[in-house]
């Protein structure tokens, strides 16, 4: 187990080391510079901008540049942002706690909707129960999130029931400890609809399809002959032997936490990864990219990572290597 | 086998009774009116003698699996009857069906599949008694170790996953999960295929044994015409969901009546004229 780890956790770091260079590379490829737009500012000098290029050392080569990073990373920086003139991992920290809040939030609910749906989907299965079920979920997959948060919006906003947008109120700071709360809540709901209606048709079908198949193993049909009930066979026979898939996917869906909801981040206004990564990525403001496809690329390696882990945990059969 | 078979059946009354089984499967294509109709069971009568072994042999897609089905009341027949023990089974509720199915097991084919996994060697044998709630605890590990020494398995395997064993060695623990209730009627469907000629002797004189020392019923179903000359007293012929010819294995495979039976036999005729010649020499 030691040496499985260790290896998973060697490949992990040259994963994360591979992705900083070609995010450097691609980002170093793409035109123009955060300090392109003061050269149209005519009260700027020239000289000004090329000292501060040369600060922030813009005008030295790709790999100079790499070298600058990893040094900064090894402070714990994460390199400089332009725009906001601060280490990058500050930024960082504050937006990636909001997104992580919504995203866990968004998926722990999901997933508890999931299973259960699924597995009863999957017991109906044939039926006229399963037929709706799947024209459902086909029909919630085509609708893109952006249409659906948009959709939510209008409601909200029409109806004056929730706030629409932002992730707290103006008087946020004047209110006692259980009104922020109930304020943080009234603002998560919106937000976590559209991410839950977003993943919910994957992993409905995903439950259903590998309790199906399940469902009709031999040793399933076995326990059946001898007499056992559908709800104890549904969920202490059926379900473990189906996880696998599964487990595979919620690696994968913690690895998604980080960058999952950008979109509906920068719709909602949640004040998240999304709308830093928009923010960074118009005003080329180079390592704040850099680092919140880091912090996306750290999470995707960490759930994968804890998926196997958990496979080799619950399925014995998985050791045999 | 002792009793010369055909005076069983007359003594003895059926241990299991099927009257015009029937049982259809419609499947239709997703965005289509067309159906497709597979009738599986068509009019399938049918007597089971205790204490025999019962072949039903059938070429593949004839109904035989579904038959075994039915039997162990995996599938509801859409029509007809079946009698266990004198009583009628295939409409009976919930609770009374769970009390019955202790009665009749089945042995699947493919015991890597038909062995959850999950679950040790122990864990497999005690699952149906832990179901039908007969044992707790100590006395289930006691039960599961017991039934592995009856099977010839070595107790101190309990603990080994269904993948850690060979294939005969898997099928015996199908075999001993399903005598863990005590049945009176086993079920072998297609048990003895897929293992090699020496493994397969192995579970046929085990399967032997167990029916001498519980006063077993089989009901074999297999497509190995050899396996069935050696095995079965009495031989049902299924074709396109119905059974085309059933009695005593002599008449059945010694003198078909039937064209079809005929077919099958002429299909593994060398097989079995050699099958037929030895026998002949050791009766």
């Amino acid at each position: 187990m030691m040496r499985y780890l260790e290896r998973r956790l060697v490949h992990s770091v040259l994963l994360l080391v591979g992705v900083s260079l070609s995010c450097f590379l691609l980002t170093g490829l793409a035109p123009g510079s955060f300090f392109d737009e003061m050269k149209l500012n005519p009260q700027i000098s020239p000289g000004t901008v090329a000292a501060l290029r040369s600060e922030y050392g813009l005008d030295q080569p790709l790999p100079w540049r790499y070298g600058r990073w990893m040094k900064s990373v090894l402070r714990g920086e994460w390199g400089y942002s332009f725009a906001y003139n601060s280490p990058v991992k500050n930024l960082l920290v504050v937006r990636a706690c909001n997104t992580l809040l919504l995203t866990s939030l968004a998926m722990i609910v999901a997933w508890l909707l999931a299973v259960p749906l699924g597995v009863w989907i999957a017991n109906r299965s044939g039926r006229w129960q399963d037929r709706v079920s799947m024209a459902g979920t086909s029909l919630l997959f085509a609708v893109p999130e952006l249409v659906l948060a948009l959709g939510l919006l209008y409601l909200v906003v029409r109806t004056h029931v929730l706030p629409a947008g932002g992730m707290t109120s103006a008087e946020f700071e004047r209110l006692g400890l259980w009104a922020k709360i109930r304020d943080l809540a009234a603002h998560l709901v919106v937000p976590t609809t559209v991410l839950v209606l977003g993943s919910l048709p994957i992993l409905i079908r995903h439950v259903r399809g590998s309790m199906i198949e399940v469902l009709q193993a031999p040793f399933v049909q076995a326990a059946r002959a001898h007499g056992i009930g559908r709800t104890r066979l549904l969920f202490r026979y059926a379900l473990p032997a189906a996880a696998n898939p599964l487990i595979s996917l919620f690696g994968l869906s913690v690895a998604g936490l980080l960058s999952g909801s950008l979109l509906v981040e920068v719709i909602t206004g949640w004040p998240g990864l999304g709308p830093l990564l928009l923010e960074a990525s118009m005003s080329r403001d180079f390592y704040l990219v850099t680092g919140v496809v880091m912090a996306s690329t750290f999470f995707m390696v960490i759930g994968s990572l804890l998926a196997d882990v958990m496979l080799v945990v619950v399925d014995p059969r998985v050791w045999t290597d | 086998m002792g009793i010369e078979p055909a005076v069983q059946r007359a003594v003895k009354p059926a241990l299991v009774k099927a009257g015009r089984l029937c049982k259809r499967y419609v499947q239709r294509a997703p965005f289509s009116r067309k159906k497709f109709i597979v009738d599986a069971l068509v009019d399938v009568d049918f007597e089971i003698v205790p204490g025999c072994v019962t072949a039903v042999v059938g070429e593949s897609g004839s109904g035989k699996s579904t038959l075994a089905a039915c039997l162990v009341m995996l599938e509801k027949p859409d029509a007809g009857e079946i009698w266990f023990e004198g009583r009628e089974i295939s409409r009976l509720g919930h609770r009374e069906l769970a009390q019955l199915r202790s009665k009749i097991q089945l042995v699947f084919q493919d015991s890597a599949g038909a062995l959850n996994p999950r679950f040790s060697a122990a864990e497999i044998i005690s699952e149906p008694l832990m179901i039908q709630r007969q044992d707790s605890g100590n006395q289930l590990r006691t039960r599961a170790c017991e039934l592995m020494e009856e099977v010839g398995l070595c107790a101190d395997w309990a603990d080994r996953h269904p993948l850690e064993f060979s294939g005969g060695q898997r099928q015996r623990l199908a075999i001993a999960r399903a005598i863990a209730l005590n049945p009176s009627f086993l079920i072998l469907d297609e048990s003895l295929s897929g293992l090699d000629l020496s493994t397969q002797a192995q579970i046929l004189n085990l399967l032997l044994d167990l029916q001498a020392s519980r006063g077993l019923t089989y009901l074999l179903i297999s497509h190995d015409l050899g396996l069935v000359g050696q095995f079965a007293d009495f031989v049902a012929v299924m074709h396109q969901g119905r059974i085309v010819e059933h009695g005593p294995r002599q008449q059945v495979l010694g003198n078909p009546q039937h064209e079809h039976t005929r077919n099958l036999l002429g299909s593994v005729q060398t097989l079995a004229s050699n099958f037929y010649a030895a026998q002949a020499g050791s009766r």
